[in-house]
């Protein structure tokens, strides 16, 4: 038991930069900048794409993961947020671009702040469509609660197929005649920052303006993490009884986490809309549900690192491997033909690996200490040893907490 | 008033399916609090084993040739799909769901949804992406009462539906074994305290539950023709929500939830709209579960802390 405070201390340790802390934060930080210029620069438009899809995936998994890994309500339509971000923004987008051709001080291409304007409008549509699903469901036990988020999210989907005066149906969004407009500023980034041959691309702009958009969802969960909220969810999710005769207020508890992660799927939709242009509400089934889930069963519920690298496995991983395969110093271990195969082969994997992680490692690869507790059943008299042991950590690393 | 009749018709055809593959939901619900998600999966088995069976018996002229063979091809058929997916319910249940008995509850509901995830894509990847015709190979005849269209086909499915449905609830309410399973599902430990093997009853639910979905996946192939590998989908969904209907854990509440949901469905395809139809089962499922979740026959549920 000894070597296991030390572990407590580093997981709940936010505060020290140590050497090893600091080399690693360089390296991820070079490897997410300067890897898709490289793509871009061995003409690997491909791989700059996927980056892309990466880190809206990286997005969807962070939101979902205030529902799932810090509030413990299994949501399987998390993908109506998704949908509703990207259509909220698309077609509220259609009506303000027409208004913004008549600003002229704005510059030559005023539609290009649609997008822009539309970043929070989409955020506020996702919220308002989890408050929508959350009200009706606070009494819901879990499993019930999964199947009825999976039906919000298939109705959500069917609605956008069906009503197609509005959504353009099935054929998607936008329809002959209407324009999704690009974004503002990216022009200005394609002329600054191609040189010589270097070509600086729609798809490299779009790259690196969603992992902004993923820094600041990192920054603002791990503050949530540690807020009255973020420690009311973990209570409500351990015990919700318990959490509520202590004064927690289950509903707006239970509210605040609906509508806090549905917000990033809504982000995610509008941009992925812009930057796509192009909608439809097959990107929106309930297969995207289930590999958002799975992203954060893998990287490991209530961690923000867990669900970061859930999302790169589970979105980009067989495209990864794929690409090393290319690679003269990998050519020994892995033929294309073989990642391609493997390629072919990612949903029955991911399949077959969430059985064996609920069996062999629930709490994930890169596990919250806690979620890891309670999903893995201790010894009673251990778990009260390190119950002890959490809480101490916690009051030594932590400045003293005034709402306590 | 005919376009009323019709719906009916071609509601209890549909409530039929839905009431076996409610089936299968609520007697593992009801044993194990588990919503088994990979059930959906179960059904597109049947309907491949059963597609497998008819195709390579059907080489063999002794089948073909009366219809005393035919009948016989498709019971054999009927019966290798049955066993072969009450099989394969065993054996999820051994892997993904035994190891997780006394995990906490999201966990055996992500093994679920990992198992219909693998199975989905084993058929994609081994068998075909695109749809099959199911071989239907007896004629098919149509009947005519007072202005409706019955078709011998409905009149076989609504019956042996019926049939499995007596039989089934006989077993449960008459044998030993029956009297088990619902010791089991009252309380566990206490059923094993009084020497009910708990293992032998959890696998054979598992037999029993997924082997009834087979079937209803062979019906849905003659019914509609062909199979594809994700026809369970949309068919899992609206069967659990026949068996909230009905009052989940409860079996006659399954078989009238399945029966109910047919035939709304039915009459809201004819009178609203076909494309809307999803949308009111899934409407109906979370209605039922907000406001009344114990369903038409179900014990209200009391949260114990």
């Amino acid at each position: 038991m000894g070597g296991s405070k030390m572990e407590l201390r580093t997981e709940l340790d936010t505060g020290k930069w140590t050497t090893k802390r600091i080399v690693s934060y360089v390296l991820l930080a070079l490897v997410v900048i300067g890897l898709p210029i490289y793509f871009q620069s061995v003409g690997n438009m491909f791989m700059v794409r996927i980056a892309g899809v990466i880190g809206i995936y990286v997005l969807l998994s962070l939101g979902l993961n205030i529902v799932v890994g810090y509030a413990g309500l299994l949501d399987l339509g998390y993908v109506a947020f998704y949908g509703m971000g990207a259509y909220a923004g698309v077609l509220f987008g259609f009506v303000v671009q027409d208004w913004l051709r008549g600003l002229s001080f704005l510059g030559d291409k005023p539609e290009g702040f649609t997008f822009w304007l539309m970043l929070p409008v989409a955020a506020l549509a996702g919220a308002i469509t989890g408050l929508a699903l959350g009200t009706p469901v606070l009494r819901l036990r879990g499993d019930y609660l999964a199947i009825v988020t999976l039906g919000f999210g298939e109705i959500v989907r069917i609605f956008l197929t069906n009503y197609s005066k509005l959504t353009g149906g099935a054929a998607g969004l936008p329809r002959v005649g209407e324009k999704i407009p690009p974004a503002a500023g990216q022009q200005w980034a394609i002329d600054t920052f191609s040189m010589g041959d270097f070509v600086f691309t729609k798809n490299l702009f779009w790259y690196y303006l969603v992992v902004l958009l993923c820094l600041f969802a990192v920054f603002v969960i791990r503050r949530l993490d540690d807020s009255r909220l973020g420690r009311s969810w973990v209570a409500m999710r351990e015990d919700e009884v318990a959490a509520a005769s202590v004064g927690i207020s289950i509903t707006k508890t239970k509210l605040w986490a609906f509508s806090l992660g549905a917000m990033w799927g809504g982000i995610a939709g509008v941009t992925y809309a812009y930057w796509i242009g192009f909608i439809s509400p097959e990107s929106f089934n309930f297969m995207e549900s289930v590999l958002i889930c799975c992203m954060i069963v893998l990287g490991g519920m209530g961690s923000i690192r867990g669900a970061v690298l859930g999302a790169v496995i589970i979105a980009g991983l067989p495209e990864i491997i794929r690409w090393l395969a290319t690679l003269d110093i990998f050519s020994g271990f892995i033929t294309p033909e073989q990642a391609s195969l493997l390629g072919d082969y990612r949903f029955l994997i991911f399949g077959g690996l969430m059985v064996v992680m609920m069996a062999l490692r629930p709490q994930g690869i890169l596990p919250s200490k806690r979620r890891a507790r309670e999903l893995h059943p201790v010894d009673e008299i251990e778990k009260d040893h390190e119950d002890q042991q959490l809480w101490e950590a916690e009051h030594k690393t932590n400045t003293p907490d005034h709402e306590l | 008033m005919e376009i009323i009749g019709q719906q009916m018709v071609n509601g209890i055809t549909l409530g039929g399916l839905y009431a076996l593959i409610a089936l299968g939901y609520t007697l593992v619900y009801g044993i194990l609090l588990l919503i088994n998600f990979a059930h959906s999966e179960m059904f597109m088995t049947g309907a491949y084993v059963g597609y497998f069976t008819l195709n390579g018996l059907s080489k063999i002229e002794f089948f073909t040739a009366s219809s005393g063979g035919l009948l016989l091809l498709y019971v054999i058929a009927f019966l290798a799909g049955m066993i072969a997916t009450g099989l394969l319910g065993m054996l999820t249940e051994r892997f993904a769901y035994r190891p997780l008995r006394n995990a906490p509850r999201l966990a055996p509901l992500i093994s679920a949804i990992g198992v219909s995830l693998f199975l989905q894509n084993a058929a994609l990847l081994w068998i075909s992406s695109r749809s099959i015709p199911f071989p239907v190979l007896f004629e098919i005849r149509q009947f005519d009462i007072g202005g409706v269209n019955v078709s011998s086909m409905q009149i076989l499915i609504v019956g042996s539906t019926i049939l499995l449905l007596l039989v089934l609830d006989t077993f449960v309410s008459k044998t030993r074994v029956g009297k088990a399973m619902r010791a089991v599902s009252q309380d566990r430990d206490a059923a094993g305290l009084m020497g009910v093997n708990i293992n032998y009853i959890i696998a054979l639910t598992f037999f029993i539950g997924p082997a009834l979905g087979g079937a209803a996946g062979m019906f849905s192939g003659m019914y509609y023709g062909n199979i594809k590998y994700n026809m369970g989908f949309i068919p899992g969904i609206k069967s659990f929500t026949a068996a909230v209907i009905g009052g989940i854990g409860n079996l006659r509440g399954a078989m009238l939830g399945g029966f109910t949901l047919g035939m709304i469905e039915a009459l809201a395809a004819g009178f609203i709209s076909t494309g809307y139809k999803d949308v009111i089962a899934f409407a109906i499922l979370i209605l039922v579960l907000v406001f009344k979740p114990g369903g038409l026959l179900g014990e209200s549920v009391v949260e114990k802390v």
